[in-house]
């Protein structure tokens, strides 16, 4: 029992825990991408069809990315080239996401899907317990862990890093040093998407193997909500995520059980908790402003 | 070559007019596509689409019914993104506000006097601000981002209204479906026509009057492009951005309760368990494409209660999908955005390359 809840903990809060951490790359950059949703949804319908047109859940899972990509880059183009409003553009991606994944979908509601084989970690997977917990896992929760650790690093190890948060900091002071604002933002912007699009696929191949229509259900928002519970920190996504998954899946359990409590009130929970979260991390005023990239959201015109 | 913006030293009026214009212009041209990408004939779609609709007074009525409610709450909208306040849980206050105008002809439906429909509309409106309130109260206290809780409500609020239809407020004599009881004569807007048209629409076009006289001609008006503008001056100006955050969102919210009432109880007759084709979050496209201006928008408010009949028309007579409405909605919304920045900018071809600026 406690193991099969723990399993179905990683698979709840390994597309939040994705999403959220290229989400915080982008408003590293100092863009706020509003549209996770929309590229989370594209990704999860690209992903399933692929998959289910040509056998390979690997393949899907490419697609999937590529399709996340190409929603942020249409995103990037507005934003980055066009400077438009960051929040009415994300709010349109996501618009114009959930309908055309629901065109694209149509033709794969009901059909069954396949799910991403389980990787067995040579002796690791035997250990009593936390054998099957931690390795008996798909390749995206492996990859899911990697992605922040890598981020984590490059953020704050590497020059690359110290580049993108000054664009996100002080885009004024990184034009004049020479760097491409607009370039760096339209790479961090394509990374956010793949992100999404990855964890959209993980929805469809993993999470619960079939298409149905806006399955991503808000995770897209909620990965939003984590970016700022986090901080803007690369590992405190990962708490943010699983104690995300650990309401949701509690939620799932507690329907399952029946206790005397409506089904909808349980439903809500997540989104009940991440509106509580948001105002606790929020109400810390110090903790947000430190960490909190000085140009999310503003518009960058080079003037010359 | 690249092509690059230059800020104009002021914004284009022309520009401003065409804009709009020229967004529903080139979606046009990209519904064709669509059409195209799904085997159909492009030019009989976009006919089955934007036109035919209009060609018979029983779907211009429809038009107006699914026009009233994008209207209502995108005039709330536009106060609050005029003022720099990011609301986009209209949906949410919108079922809210259904949720408590329904109250009276669900738990009391014997209360049958002329006071009735006043009162529904009243609790409506006072729910939707509620509902409204809460995403503005806790970004005026805890400064928590009211893009992301105010999205947040509206999964909540959409729970609430799928709980009391399915559980309390299910109609007991109606076979278990879930739906609430139908309302009483006493509770329902009166109709105008032959259709589903309630008095709905004229109150609708009531409220875009006063509004744009409150924008143009009043203080309030002036406080809210002030604070939207330029936060500072406004401060100097004695007014206070955490009483305008809240008074945009009570605003926004009353109207999209409002119309969530006047929805139930002039075009469904009773609660179900969806009561919204997304309407508050195509009038996020509406507001956008009425540029933030309440005559506008009531314009914009028909074009995209267009876009949902003529989802509903290409699905019936060609089977295409209804979700080619959303396609072109979204696509409309991000035309219009593209379009606007011409207002402020203008595009210059530069020969040869550069290692930096933003190329396009």
């Amino acid at each position: 029992m406690f193991e099969a809840v723990l399993l179905t903990v990683i698979t709840a809060a390994t597309p939040l825990l994705i999403a959220a951490i290229g989400e915080l790359v982008v408003e590293r950059s100092g863009v706020l991408n509003l549209g996770v949703e929309g590229m989370m949804i594209m990704g999860a319908v690209v992903g399933f069809a692929v998959a289910n047109q040509t056998g390979s859940g690997t393949l899907g899972v490419l697609a999937a990315i590529v399709a996340g990509m190409g929603m942020a880059l249409i995103f990037g183009f507005l934003v980055l080239s066009l400077v438009t409003n960051q929040v009415a553009t994300g709010l349109a991606l996501t618009i114009l996401g959930l309908g055309v994944s629901g065109m694209i979908g149509e033709a794969y509601i009901g059909v069954p899907g396949l799910r991403l084989p389980e990787l067995y970690i040579p002796v690791l997977s035997e250990l009593p317990l936390i054998g099957p917990v931690f390795f008996q896992q798909d390749a995206v929760v492996y990859l899911g862990f990697a992605l922040v650790a890598l981020v984590a690093f490059v953020l704050f190890r590497t020059r690359t890093g110290l580049i993108l948060r000054a664009v996100g900091d002080n885009h004024g002071s990184a034009h004049a040093l020479g760097y491409s604002v607009i370039k760096v933002r339209y790479l961090a912007v394509l990374f956010g998407g793949g992100c999404a699009g990855l964890a959209g696929a993980y929805m469809s191949l993993a999470y619960t193997p079939q298409w149905v229509e806006n399955m991503t259900a808000g995770r897209g928002w909620i990965a939003l909500a984590l970016v700022v519970f986090a901080s803007w920190l690369p590992f405190r996504v990962i708490a943010g995520a699983y104690l995300f998954g650990a309401v949701t899946v509690l939620t799932f359990h507690a329907q399952a059980q029946g206790i005397g409590v409506p089904s909808q009130l349980l439903s809500s929970l997540p989104y009940i908790a991440t509106i509580a979260v948001l105002v606790l991390i929020s109400a810390n005023r110090r903790l947000t402003l430190v960490n909190t990239p000085a140009c999310l959201g503003k518009p960058f015109v080079p003037d010359r | 070559m690249r092509i690059e913006l230059v800020k104009r030293t002021e914004h284009s009026r022309l520009m401003a007019v065409l804009s709009p214009v020229i967004a529903v212009f080139l979606t046009l041209i990209a519904a064709a596509i669509l059409f195209q990408l799904s085997g159909k004939d492009p030019l009989l779609g976009l006919f089955t689409f934007f036109i035919e609709p209009l060609t018979d007074t029983w779907s211009l009525q429809e038009l107006i019914v699914k026009a009233t409610p994008l209207v209502l709450i995108a005039c709330g909208l536009a106060v609050c993104y005029l003022s720099n306040n990011w609301n986009i849980g209209a949906e949410g206050q919108f079922v809210f506000g259904a949720l408590c105008g329904s109250f009276i002809p669900i738990v009391f439906p014997d209360f049958e006097t002329v006071l009735t429909l006043p009162l529904m509309l009243l609790l409506g409106a006072l729910g939707g601000a509620a509902w409204g309130l809460i995403p503005a109260i806790l970004k005026t206290r805890f400064n928590t981002n009211e893009i992301l809780t105010s999205l947040m409500l509206v999964y909540v609020a959409s729970l609430i209204l799928d709980y009391l239809v399915r559980g309390p407020w299910r109609d007991p004599d109606g076979y278990n479906f879930p739906e609430s009881r139908l309302f009483t004569d006493a509770a329902t807007l009166p109709v105008i026509g032959d259709g589903r048209m309630s008095i709905a629409a004229p109150i609708a076009v009531v409220v875009v009057i006063v509004l744009t006289i409150v924008l143009a001609k009043t203080l309030k008006g002036f406080e809210i492009r002030v604070m939207g503008e330029s936060p500072r001056a406004g401060s100097f100006a004695g007014f206070s951005k955490k009483r305008l955050t809240l008074f945009a969102f009570a605003l926004a919210g009353g109207l999209a309760g409002l119309a969530g009432t006047m929805e139930v109880s002039g075009s469904l007759g009773q609660l179900l368990p969806t009561i919204s084709p997304g309407y508050g979050f195509t009038a996020i496209i509406v507001a956008f494409l009425g540029r933030l201006n309440p005559a506008a928008i009531l314009i914009a408010g028909l074009v995209l209660a267009l876009s949902y009949i003529g989802g509903e028309g290409v699905q019936a007579s060609m089977g295409v999908s209804d979700k080619i409405a959303a396609v072109i909605q979204g696509l409309l919304l991000f035309f219009v955005l593209a379009c606007d920045t011409f207002i402020l900018y203008r595009p210059r071809i530069v020969p040869g390359r550069s290692a930096t600026g933003s190329e396009i």
